[in-house]
């Protein structure tokens, strides 16, 4: 193992200039080159990066596994280049084949150079590998901040869909919108108990209208919030119960007794209005 | 007996994520199905359950959607099934109020309550299958 890459090292650091300039050939002619993304002086001084790093690396390590320290800062090297591309627009398929385009000019080296057969797949073998594993490479970190986006903007739902909203002086309304799983319900609950604590409010108005499934773990979500609320001294009415749900509620056979509930948010708005002393008159 | 199924789909039952899912597909498909909007809910409520159950209590494991045409009727039919530690006691798990989870105790006796047919098999130690089905 030691013998043949010291081979595949000796060849890339002898002809380096040769190949980079053949790999940026090839690159600047290939069909997945983007001109419109990147300007060449970038994609020069890019392949220029790597080869280094590629030549720095395979001299000093092994060849079988990219996973070392030897191999950290051709590693840092791609991350940036991937992830880099991946905000001006590149696929990771493009990303991808910035690296395995060097096979061609790389091969075309190791074939004029290395003249035993056995020798020379020995060596084209251990070559390929590489380039895939760091092609390969480029892919997992363009996956990798898209996982990392995906995250992000949950989070920013999380924040986005609980806004509890003021009606009237004291009467609260929290619209519920959406799939009610256990992380959203916990940051619904304490946005609902913070406004109560903020304006003082004696009624609050969750609306489910825009829940569309609820069963036993919604209920209990539910109903967990109006005793918290009510242990702060707000009474809670629960609107939007759609005739399905209504059935639906019942066949399950969660009792939802000791709340008031309304088929709509503006019965429930009448209920709390009346509830704090208002009084309404339709004007002519 | 065997029942002709017009289609069927596989999906985990892992996640959170995987529960929402099996909600959309079962409401997509009982709207394909023509299901009233009260059969769709009941359907989609009683999905919601017993995938939760397979998730919370089964530690994961998988759900069969089939679409049903028999005669001149039509339904759905959800099976789920799990390799966890099963159920020992059927008739106390059916019942209303009974929980080990801190749940309300309603999810089985619930689901069973929105099906049309309802099932439960479970050995103790090596999993719980649930099939239920909704005909239109």
């Amino acid at each position: 193992m030691k013998g043949t890459s010291s081979r595949l090292a000796e060849i890339i650091a002898k002809h380096e200039q040769d190949l980079l300039a053949q790999w940026i050939k090839e690159q600047t002619s290939a069909v997945t080159q983007r001109p419109d993304l990147m300007s060449e002086a970038e994609l020069r001084e890019q392949s220029r990066a790597l080869l280094n790093g590629i030549r720095n690396a395979v001299q000093r390590g092994r060849l079988d596994d990219i996973t070392g320290s030897e191999w950290e800062s051709v590693r840092e090297l791609l991350d940036e280049v991937s992830r880099g591309r991946a905000r001006t627009g590149f696929s990771p398929t493009e990303t991808a084949m910035f690296v395995f385009s060097l096979k061609q000019p790389l091969f075309s080296r190791l074939r004029a150079e290395i003249r035993e057969p056995e020798a020379l797949a020995d060596e084209l073998w251990t070559a390929s590998v590489l380039l895939d594993k760091l092609g390969l490479y480029t892919t997992e970190v363009s996956q990798k901040s898209r996982e990392e986006v995906i995250l992000r903007q949950q989070q920013d739902m999380l924040e986005l869909s609980t806004p509890v909203v003021e009606l009237w002086d004291g009467v609260l309304a929290l619209p519920l919108i959406g799939t009610l799983d256990s992380a959203r319900t916990q940051v619904v609950m304490e946005n609902l108990l913070q406004k109560i604590v903020q304006t003082g409010a004696g009624i609050a108005i969750v609306d489910i209208t825009g829940v569309p499934t609820v069963d036993t773990l919604v209920a209990q979500h539910l109903l967990k919030t109006v005793a918290a609320a009510r242990l702060m001294g707000a009474d809670c009415i629960i609107s939007g119960i759609r005739p399905q749900i209504a059935q639906t509620i019942v066949h399950l056979g969660v009792d939802l007794g000791t709340v008031t509930t309304k088929a709509t948010l503006a019965a429930a708005f009448v209920v709390a209005l009346e509830r704090s002393g208002a009084t309404i008159s339709k004007g002519r | 007996m065997a029942m002709p199924v017009v289609k069927a789909e596989r999906c985990p039952v892992r996640s959170g994520d995987n529960v929402v899912r099996i909600r959309q597909i079962v409401r997509q498909w009982t709207v394909e199905l023509g299901f009233s909007l009260v059969d769709q809910t009941k359907i989609v409520t009683a999905a919601s359950e017993i995938a939760r159950n397979t998730l919370d209590h089964g530690g994961g494991g998988e759900a069969l959607v089939e679409s049903l045409s028999e005669g001149g009727r039509r339904g759905l039919r959800l099976v789920f099934t799990d390799k966890g530690p099963g159920i020992e006691n059927i008739d106390q798990a059916l019942k209303d109020g009974f929980t080990t989870g801190g749940g309300l105790g309603l999810g089985l006796g619930g689901a069973r309550r929105l099906s049309s047919e309802f099932s439960i098999e479970s050995r103790t130690g090596e999993g719980t299958c649930v099939t239920l089905t909704r005909w239109k």
